[in-house]
């Protein structure tokens, strides 16, 4: 964005506010002189219990006046309830909450915002099916007698996203957007309504660096405005990038808020785990076997990859980068027959399970669980678990047929809950009850839930797409230990990720994906983020 | 005087107590039995003290006998909803099934058969008739993706118009009185023998459900079909099954319904589809799939047909027993809706 833009952006968003700014062109020091640095936002004593567990306990917080104050702390540690009580989805079990000095009582998010508390949550809470404008206002639509104002509405989104700077069409159904422009439309909805607080659940889970880099430009923007921010991230360059302060939670109580300049990561990760952490990534040792899954020039129907060839051998833990879009997960979809191929030749354990040219065929989950190959989905809610049951028969679901868990037909739910309980405790379920619904777990114990249904069978070839969105260091030094072990007992394992550090520790080669392409295999030795991202942009900028 | 006091102060503070433990026990015991149980109890106290013909052994023995056929519809639409689906054509299952039951015995009868050999023919032919048309509902819906509630009402449109043209309306009659007096009015052990088949097939159904793979599929399956297909499960032939064993379910009913009402009706089982829905949504099962216990859809279904039946005893207008129905079912789910509520709330 232009600096003569940002600069009007600033002026108007000065006339509309209350809090007079005097310096108008924007700057960082000058604008936190300027704000009133008084407390915003109060939460005292708040505690909130569930069935079973105490997620939040005796927590108390303030949030200043243009501030960005960053909530840290592993899956279940409170931070989602803390936000959603704060936004009014929850009402506290006990404790009370000051909005600019006087007890407020939140009892829906409707009227949490109306009192300039909006909220992005993880999970969107825009309809697909309406445009971006009839999105933004949403339950509050301009009208003409009884009749929608539709011209006003146009007006008044493009004013909103202009004055975000978010390069969207107002009249494009969201449907039709990509997912991180659906972000976008999340957050211009908060942005909406000008509001006192605002709390942005890892707002950066679905962006690119580039979209990121605007988002946080916007933050830095809002905060000139006097506006407070309630950020929840798990990564930690992201705290150091725009945070002011940061509070620390751990198992629903608050470990300590401290200025942003003071928080290193270890000191970060050692509040947040409660022990000091050496290395967040094991070392595994490569015995490269034989080979398992050898791919040959596969096309799929819709051209997401184009003669894309691969081997992946036992013993190996084989990375496979990219940017969202460049057709990385897609390989280990199609492998496990997810997606529809339109030639090329795809070899498993020595056996051809596809074959364009002689028209063999064998792709099928079923047939592929049956053979050897196990894929975890990267998305844990749409593909991966039935939120609305328990543990053990997630756990289970993918391994019925095995006489571990069957005779015949029958079910054996005597050694399902001996097999699901001793998988449990060895990925450190918390808490540790397997009748538990799911939906009640904690994301980073969803996961492990996730990783634990290939646990429970034999496998040769492990897909991990995405194995640590949004989970937390505990849970994925765990996934990573495992990862660990199951390639040294001779597995293959392809680990298709976003996360490079995740990439560049762990894996023994590594695949870069550009835009359906397959753009270089790294050998260990050249394995490094520079050598890694020149195959990521490299023809993007050429474009 | 004082220490008088004192005790008095002390007293009701122990009645309030007493009073709040036992409160708290009743939601305890509500949050984890659900609604139904409340609700049976309240309407067996309730028609036992309003009439004096309620709680006789011949009344509960027609109430019992009564609810089979609901209880059965009900387990066949709960199947088809733990997999996301419906199934408003198990009223017309039922006209048609009647029809081609009756009038293959009526057929067979005729042309000089044994009548053993006639009702054999003619509950296959009930029993064909009904897997025939699940088989229908299931393959366009797995294979073709249509809605169910589109699908099954097409269907019901279909098959009630095929019951209706080949009857002319009219019942059939002339089946051999085996069949009614067996099926329909039978007794073995003293138990009527629509109550022992609807018992057996109750176990069976809870065996399927809760200890076979087939029944945590259905269960997967509505919990989250894209996860059930990535573990690997042929959601569509899963789905496909459901409807034709919703059809089967159904078949059993309407051979008892025919066997009762001594003839062929291509006009009955109107009430059925709703009546299975609402039987399944007071006993907890989930419209929106993955939810749903074979023990509140059977107590559900008796639920129903004991109220029914204690509305006809207080001599209420069939017309206001419509109302009092619906009002229940809202009553039930509302009522549901705050245990669930309540149970995240509540401090263990």
């Amino acid at each position: 964005m232009s600096a003569q833009l940002k600069h009007r952006v600033v002026e108007t968003a000065v006339e509309e506010l209350t809090i007079p700014i005097k310096s108008a062109p924007y700057n960082k020091d000058n604008v936190m002189k300027a704000v009133d640095n008084s407390v915003l936002l109060r939460v005292e004593n708040i505690s909130k219990k569930f069935p079973g567990t105490l997620a939040l306990d005796n927590v108390s917080l303030d949030i200043n006046r243009g501030e960005v104050h960053v909530l840290f702390g592993e899956n279940g540690a409170g931070k989602s309830t803390l936000i959603q009580i704060i936004a009014g989805v929850h009402r506290p079990t006990k404790g009370k909450i000051f909005l600019d000095g006087q007890e407020v009582e939140l009892h829906t998010v409707h009227q949490a915002r109306n009192l300039g508390i909006s909220a992005v949550f993880q999970e969107f809470s825009i309809i697909p099916q309406l445009t971006v404008g009839e999105n933004l206002f949403l339950g509050s639509e301009m009208t003409k007698g009884p009749l929608l104002d539709k011209t006003k509405l146009r007006d008044r989104a493009n004013e909103t996203l202009e004055r975000l700077g978010f390069p969207l069409d107002p009249n494009k159904q969201v449907m039709y957007l990509s997912r991180a422009e659906q972000q976008m439309v999340e957050i211009a909805k908060a942005f909406r309504t000008k509001p006192l607080i605002v709390i942005l659940d890892e707002p950066t889970a679905s962006l690119t660096e580039r979209e990121t880099d605007q988002l946080f430009s916007k933050i830095e923007e809002l905060k000139a405005e006097g506006i407070g921010i309630i950020y929840i991230t798990h990564r930690i360059n992201e705290i150091q990038r725009i945070g002011d302060r940061v509070t620390v939670l751990r198992d629903g109580k608050l470990v300590s808020t401290i200025p942003v300049k003071e928080a290193n990561e270890e000191k970060l990760v050692e509040l947040m785990t409660g022990r000091i952490i050496d290395q967040i990534f094991p070392n595994i040792q490569a015995k490269p076997d034989k080979a398992l899954l050898n791919i040959e020039s596969l096309t799929l129907q819709n051209d997401v990859l184009q003669d894309v060839s691969m081997e992946i051998r036992g013993g190996e833990v084989v990375g496979i980068a990219g940017l969202v879009g460049s057709g990385k997960s897609q390989v280990g979809r199609a492998v496990f027959g997810l997606e529809n191929i339109a030639s090329g030749k795809i070899d498993f354990c020595g056996d051809t399970v596809y074959s364009s040219k002689r028209h063999i065929n064998y792709l099928k989950p079923r047939v592929m669980l049956d053979r050897g190959m196990y894929y975890l989905p990267s998305d844990r809610r749409e593909e991966g678990l039935m939120m609305v049951q328990n543990v053990r028969e997630n756990v289970s679901l993918a391994s019925l047929g095995l006489k571990t868990f069957s005779y015949n037909w029958f079910l054996r739910r005597g050694s399902e809950k001996k097999t699901v309980k001793d998988i449990s405790k060895k990925l450190d379920l918390n808490p540790p009850n397997i009748e538990r619904h799911v939906e009640h777990f904690s994301g980073g114990n969803q996961q492990k839930a996730l990783v634990g249904k290939a646990l429970v069978r034999d496998v040769k070839l492990f897909i991990f797409d995405e194995p640590t969105v949004g989970v937390d260091v505990g849970a994925r030094m765990l996934i990573y230990k495992f990862i660990g072990e199951l390639c040294e007992e001779g597995a293959g394992v392809i680990l298709i990720s976003s996360d490079l550090p995740e990439i560049l520790n762990l894996a023994h080669r590594a695949y870069v994906m550009h835009r359906g392409v397959l753009q270089a295999e790294l050998p260990k030795e050249q394995l490094s983020e520079k050598n890694i991202l020149k195959f990521f942009f490299e023809k993007e900028e050429c474009a | 005087m004082n220490s008088n006091h004192a005790e008095n102060v002390n007293e009701n503070l122990m009645e309030v107590s007493l009073l709040n433990k036992i409160i708290n026990l009743l939601k305890v015991i509500f949050v984890k039995a659900g609604v139904l149980p409340w609700f049976l109890i309240i309407a067996v106290i309730f028609l036992s003290s309003a009439t004096d013909t309620f709680f006789t052994e011949s009344n509960l023995t027609t109430v019992a006998r009564q609810s089979t056929y609901l209880v059965l519809a009900a387990m066949a639409q709960m199947v088809v909803l733990l997999t996301r689906g419906l199934d408003l054509s198990i009223g017309t299952m039922f006209a048609m099934s009647s029809v081609t039951t009756s009038m293959t015995m009526v057929a067979l009868a005729a042309g000089g058969g044994s009548p053993t050999f006639a009702i054999t023919m003619g509950c296959l032919a009930g029993m064909a008739t009904c897997a025939i048309i699940g088989m229908f509902n299931g393959s366009i819906i797995a294979i073709f993706d249509v809605p169910p509630f589109v699908m099954t009402l097409a269907t019901s449109s279909i098959v009630a118009g095929l019951a209706f043209y080949v009857t002319g309306g009219t019942p059939v009659y002339g089946m051999p009185e085996g069949f009614s007096n067996f099926f329909g009015y039978g007794k073995v052990f003293g138990i009527s023998v629509p109550v022992c088949i609807t018992v057996l097939i109750i176990i069976g159904m809870y065996i399927l459900i809760n200890w076979t793979r087939l029944g945590r599929y259905f269960y997967a399956i509505g919990g989250n079909p894209k996860a059930a297909e990535l573990s690997g499960i042929n959601t569509k032939r899963v789905i496909f099954f459901t409807y034709v064993l919703a059809g089967l379910i159904t078949g059993v009913a309407t051979l008892l319904l025919t066997a009762r009402l001594e003839s062929g009706e291509s006009n009955i089982g109107v009430e059925y589809p709703l009546m299975s829905i609402a039987a399944c949504a007071i006993g907890g099962v989930s419209i929106f799939g993955g939810i749903g216990k074979l023990s509140g859809v059977v107590l559900g279904a008796i639920f129903i047909i004991l109220v029914q039946n204690g509305m006809n005893l207080l001599q209420l207008n069939s017309y206001l027993q419509m109302v009092a129905i619906g009002i229940l079912l809202i009553l039930a789910v509302v009522a549901d809706n705050y245990r669930l509520k309540l149970l995240l709330t509540m401090n263990e």
